[in-house]
């Protein structure tokens, strides 16, 4: 029962979160799911969020895992697949690895120190997951989309749209493909053996299970010593032989109940009045978890100080509006490309080296496929790790990711003497205007100060003549000023 | 090079010239007939200017003195209308054509027994955007419409522009290739690089490859396309004019209500005439320095010469 309710809820969750991921008609404009998971709390310091989560953990044990992440039932999924092939699947009771989990959690404490949160997020659960939705699912419903905006067509009926298909990102792709392909392996074969060895929300949500105090309990009373429970334990964590259980690994996922046939295992507060806690076991963890601290807390001077950009590249990457600076982005940024996905100009586009190696798959913004539109904040809105901090449109009009740039030797105006202005007529702010050129023509100009960036005119520019240059801290795009002489009534045809 | 070469040259250079100067007596002798369908029609007005109305109430007016919906639309016909709704912006914001006018339209349209209606842009901005946000798309559904997708290439068909000079082949929208008769129903704006768009640059919208046509030439580019298939009507909207900022505007103040409205067969009358009411609403714009409109009737798009013409004033 416990089990049905749990799977239930967490396909909710996940088909919920894979819907904001994926959603083409701007229905889940602001996913919810998302921000309540772990990784991005915790890099956004919400810290309502992480006091539920450790409350809930606390309480009721890994819920998180169990329920809210979404990895988590994606692996259950592959779990039940290996189970339908192979109905003997047995597991057994493993020793916990702990120098692996507690050191995989310190390296990438440090690595975020340092400034690679690519690999943190690389293993975070949440946008691990988030990728594999953005870069795999997504094309699967666009094509689904397309397929059914055809067929409508051809019956006469525009109501649904075709949306463009296109690659965002070879280095996102292979990874989205290598976590399916890691994750898949390893939850086909191993049960939840990523969430208890690699995944740091699972260490750091391990820590506190420990403590819990709803939980599964072994009634030594009714208990035969069948060891059912041990081999259905996908987590490993369940001692049958010794009727103990580390509480540290056990994911909530409520598998061993139904296979006790005694009855002997229930999920809820101790029977009797609190059993005395094994001093010795839990404070070595404790140490473990104190010392991680300490590491973190000497090197995170020296991190601050660390160069947050490594090689550029000619042009300076272009970090999206919110983010306010390359070094807010690669402090906060799982690479979950929820903005990314949600991105409806198709502007955000995972990177490769623009942010230097740390900043691998985060955010950048290109204007190959579109630009961004002056009055969409979504980006802002949707992004759960305050990467990308909430933008009114107002401030957002105020906001200069980066600035324009026109080089009037490659402009067409002036190579070929030929009338154009697309840049001009696409700018919203008339950060880039024409002005009287030669033989009666008009030549672009451009004021960078009031650019705010969106990157028009660089996608409309036949002639690659104009580029938004990048501002790797955002600054503040100056208001344009009303021009005058204009007349409001008293006029007449004029001809 | 010796002289035989360089009279080689002199030779080529001359037969070029000679066939440019063909091009444009080409233009001129097809897009003219074509173009004022009913020039010669003495009953009818050539340009209809109304002032002081209502969207629905000047269009109709002006439909009047043109010789009403049926001049233009038979029993059966495949109907289109191409307003401008290149930008995210509401009616207010005066980027996009009013979408009253596009319903009124259409609802004429369907009345004189059109088979069907479809309305399309290919927008600048995001068409999941400016379709709803301009109004024009509830608009049209209301009126009895087809909203028509035009952003992605497979909506475009490659046609060829015989009378093009810059242009010989363009990827044209389908609905346009398809249709027995289509209206121009820009709305008139202040534009950066062209001081003042209304029914010329509309055309930018029916054509998929926006980069071409600016890299092409512009005007040349914009009176190649008016020759492929020149609309039966440009209707230019001047209820609210986006005098300042132009094509997009950046917000109310950029916007004057003006309660004006242009139409005639002829693309260079409906624009002069739109081009001398707007350089009134923006003082600081010449008309002589609009270009686009001289140089297509040097293209021979129509004329400039109002006085001509039997232009209809119409105050409401």
């Amino acid at each position: 029962m416990l089990k049905k309710i749990r799977v239930i809820l967490a396909i909710a969750v996940i088909g919920i979160l894979t819907f904001g991921f994926i959603d083409l008609g701007g229905l889940l404009q602001n996913p919810v799911l998302q921000k309540i998971q772990f990784g991005p709390a915790l890099l956004s310091l919400s810290l309502v969020t992480l006091a539920c989560l450790i409350a809930a953990t606390l309480l009721l044990g890994r819920v998180y895992c169990s329920v809210v992440c979404p990895l988590g039932i994606f692996q259950d999924f592959f779990n039940w697949l290996s189970k339908k092939s192979d109905k003997k699947k047995k597991y057994g009771y493993k020793e916990e690895n702990r120098w692996l989990r507690y050191g995989v959690l310190a390296a990438l404490i440090i690595a975020w120190l340092l400034g690679f949160t690519f690999l943190v997020g690389l293993v975070e659960p949440y946008s691990a997951y988030g990728r594999m939705a953005d870069e795999l699912l997504k094309p699967l419903y666009i094509l689904g989309n397309n397929l059914f905006a055809w067929i409508s067509e051809k019956t006469g009926s525009y109501r649904f749209f075709k949306v463009v298909l296109s690659l965002k990102s070879v280095t996102s792709l292979v990874v989205a493909i290598l976590t399916l392909l890691v994750i898949g392996h390893i939850s086909y074969h191993h049960g939840r053996t990523w969430c208890n060895t690699i995944c740091p929300v699972g260490t750091i949500l391990g820590f506190f299970s420990r403590f819990s105090l709803l939980r599964i309990r072994i009634d030594t009373d009714k208990c035969n010593h069948c060891q059912a429970c041990g081999r259905k334990c996908k987590a490993f964590c369940i001692d049958s032989k010794n009727q103990k259980i580390d509480y540290s690994r056990c994911v909530g996922c409520f598998d061993c109940i139904d296979a006790c046939k005694q009855n002997a295992l229930t999920y809820g507060l101790p029977r009797k009045p609190a059993a005395p806690v094994k001093e010795d076991c839990v404070d070595e963890s404790k140490r473990q978890f104190l010392k991680s601290g300490l590491v973190l807390a000497a090197l995170a001077p020296q991190a601050l100080e660390a160069k947050v950009t490594g090689k550029k590249d000619t042009r300076v990457a272009m970090s999206p509006p919110g983010s306010q600076s390359h070094r807010n982005l690669l402090q906060h940024c799982t690479a979950c490309h929820l903005c990314v996905s949600k991105c409806p100009s198709h502007v955000l586009k995972p990177a490769g080296m623009e942010y230097g190696i740390g900043g691998i798959m985060q955010p950048v913004m290109k204007f190959d496929q579109g630009y961004c539109n002056y009055d969409c904040t979504i980006c802002s809105q949707v992004c759960p790790n305050g990467a990308i901090r909430p933008l009114s449109v107002e401030q957002k009009h105020q906001t200069q990711p980066g600035r324009v740039v026109f080089d009037v030797t490659k402009c067409i105006v002036n190579i070929q003497h030929t009338s154009c202005g697309a840049c001009a007529e696409h700018c919203p702010v008339q950060a880039i205007h024409m002005v009287p050129f030669q033989g009666g023509l008009t030549i672009p100009e451009t004021t960078p100060e009031m650019c705010v960036g969106c990157g028009g005119c660089e996608f409309i520019c036949p002639a690659h003549a104009v580029r938004i240059e990048g501002n790797t801290e955002h600054l503040t795009a100056k208001l344009p000023e009303q021009e005058q002489n204009i007349q409001t009534e008293g006029f007449d045809f004029g001809f | 090079m010796d002289r035989r070469d360089f009279l080689k040259t002199l030779a080529a250079a001359g037969a070029m010239l000679t066939v440019k100067n063909n091009g444009v007596m080409d233009v001129m002798a097809s897009t003219v007939p074509s173009n004022g369908a009913a020039a010669a029609d003495s009953k009818y007005a050539d340009l209809a200017a109304v002032m002081n109305g209502e969207p629905v109430p000047m269009l109709q007016a002006a439909l009047k003195e043109l010789g009403g919906i049926e001049r233009f639309v038979k029993k059966g016909n495949k109907v289109v209308i191409k307003p401008n709704i290149g930008w995210d912006r509401t009616p207010e914001l005066a980027g996009n054509t009013n979408p009253e006018i596009v319903a009124e339209l259409i609802r004429l349209s369907l009345a004189a027994g059109a088979s069907e209606v479809k309305v399309f842009d290919h927008t600048c901005d995001r068409q999941q955007n400016c379709y709803p946000h301009s109004g024009i798309e509830d608009a049209v559904k209301k009126a009895g419409g087809i909203m028509v997708p035009a952003d992605q290439q497979s909506e475009y068909v490659q046609v060829d522009v015989p009378k093009g000079k810059s242009l010989k082949k363009a990827m044209v929208h389908k609905a346009i290739v398809d249709c027995d008769v289509w209206f121009n129903v820009p709305i008139l704006k202040n534009h950066g690089g062209a001081l003042m768009t209304a029914a010329m640059k509309n055309h930018m919208g029916i054509v998929w490859d926006r980069r071409a046509i600016h890299s092409g030439g512009l005007h040349q580019c914009i009176a190649d396309i008016c020759t492929y298939k020149p609309a039966a009507l440009h209707i230019v909207d001047a209820y609210r004019t986006l005098a300042t900022n132009g094509p997009q505007g950046r917000s109310a103040a950029d916007v004057v209500l003006t309660k004006a409205l242009f139409a005639s067969t002829d693309i260079v009358a409906v624009d002069t005439a739109a081009g001398k009411f707007f350089t009134q609403v923006n003082k600081n714009i010449n008309f002589d320095d609009i270009e686009h409109i001289p140089d297509a009737q040097a293209l021979g798009l129509g004329t400039m010469n109002l006085d001509k013409l039997n232009v209809k004033r119409i105050k409401l």
